[in-house]
């Protein structure tokens, strides 16, 4: 049985890490407050640069030269994986669940006999992508000591995306990231950026525009700045869920150490008191053998 | 005079102003226009630049907006802008910064294309860093 100090040592590190994971939780709380706000404030932008290139899209699409990144290059031979993670761990299955769902992903298009190239956002996808499919990482882009997810981090991973688009490196790019649905609830998801997917609409419902300059000269501007804000979205998302994910492992944590502190104290009283028993049988029986 | 009209302007991270207002004056891709009540539906992009907004009883609120576009619908205008803020916080080291970005922009374009749009925005930039020197 373990000594009566070995427990005391036992119960106050489980306490010390009780208040760590206590206060990783609230902070978590804190951030995902903060995150959610920053994924609210960028929904109207979205919802915006949605409904005017569906307007555009409708005019465009099936006319000849339309721009690539809205039809594509005609082919789907090499793909393009953008996995965006966390920097850091403890939060749950967060990152462990972009990244199943991404090999699952590059698992089919192998056996499909595609090319598979990953870029990774986020130190941690990058980590678990590397044991496996590291020979399949192009670039790595670390968003390390960022406090908050701004719109310019965005656009430096839609411009290497669009370097890569731009020197044919590939045909279909797909992002993936997590979808926040709830604290206890993230969706890993993926979506594809190139060539955009767009919700088919009847040509009649887009209002009649007039255009400045002409149509495909807008849509080509638009084009990149949609995918930016498609991953500006996403890496919002993606903050939210990592505080939402990491604010309930903690929680569990915290619970599960509650526990433990209770399970010790008890072992603590027991071998205690079995102690002074002990001693008290010892004084009795050797006062009675006198 | 042309009644007021609803306007709004968003960044990427925030909608900076929902607003009823009097008339707006953008910077277009091809040549600045001004908005009023009751116009046609429009698009348009835009180049960096200024845009005038003058409230209801005459107020004039001039924004600095870059890399952006103007709609102009039956419910009102639109401008979707990547960076948008007072011009009274735009510094002239701001400008400058920006300048060099637009710049370096230049010197890394991996195509001739991309090169032609990276200088076509630096030349813009200077266009404005002048004028608002001269202002």
């Amino acid at each position: 049985m373990a000594s009566l100090k070995d427990l005391k040592n036992r119960i106050a590190s489980v306490k010390a890490t009780q208040k760590i994971t206590k206060a990783m939780q609230m902070v978590a709380a804190a951030k995902l407050r903060r995150a959610q706000e920053a994924a609210e404030a960028a929904r109207p932008y979205a919802l915006r640069m949605t409904a005017v290139l569906e307007n555009l899209a409708v005019g465009v699409a099936g006319r000849d030269g339309a721009p690539q990144l809205l039809v594509g290059t005609g082919r789907d031979h090499v793909h393009l994986l953008v996995v965006c993670t966390a920097e850091r761990g403890l939060c749950g299955g967060f990152n462990a669940q972009i990244a199943r769902l991404a090999r699952e992903h590059i698992r089919k298009l192998l056996a499909a006999g595609k090319t598979v190239k990953i870029v990774t956002v986020g130190k941690k996808g990058a980590d678990s992508l590397r044991r496996d499919y590291g020979h399949l990482i192009v670039d790595r882009i670390e968003l390390r000591g960022v406090k908050s997810v701004g719109f310019d981090h965005a656009s430096s991973v839609q411009s290497k995306v669009m370097q890569l688009y731009a020197a044919g490196e590939f045909d279909v790019c797909t992002l993936f990231y997590s979808r926040f649905q709830s604290v206890i609830s993230q969706i890993p998801t993926a979506a594809r950026l190139i060539p955009a997917e767009l919700p088919v609409r009847e040509a009649s419902s887009a209002a009649l525009y007039e255009y400045e300059p002409g149509e495909p000269e807008i849509l080509e501007d638009l084009l990149p700045r949609a995918i930016a804000m498609q991953i500006f979205t996403a890496l919002l998302e993606n903050a939210a869920s990592e505080q939402g994910a990491r604010m309930s492992a903690m929680d569990n944590a915290t619970r599960n150490a509650g526990d433990m502190i209770k399970k010790l104290s008890l072992e603590y009283n027991r071998t205690r008191q079995a102690m002074i028993t002990k001693e008290l049988i010892e004084i009795i029986s050797g006062a009675e053998a006198l | 005079m042309a009644g007021p009209f609803k306007f709004e302007l968003v960044s990427p991270e925030r909608l900076l102003l929902s607003e009823q207002v009097v008339q707006v004056d953008l910077p277009g891709t091809d040549g600045d226009f001004g908005i009023l009540e009751g116009h046609s539906p429009f698009i348009s992009t835009l180049r960096p630049g200024v845009a005038t907004i003058t409230m209801p009883g005459g107020a004039v609120q001039k924004i600095f907006v870059r890399g952006g576009l103007a709609e102009v619908s039956a419910t009102g205008l639109t401008v979707l802008a990547e960076k948008a803020m007072p011009l009274s916080d735009l510094k002239a080291d701001e400008i400058a910064a920006e300048i060099r970005n637009a710049e370096e922009d230049v010197t890394d374009a991996a195509s001739e294309s991309a090169r032609q749009a990276a200088a076509l925005r630096l030349a813009q930039m200077k266009d404005l860093a002048g004028a608002l020197k001269a202002a």
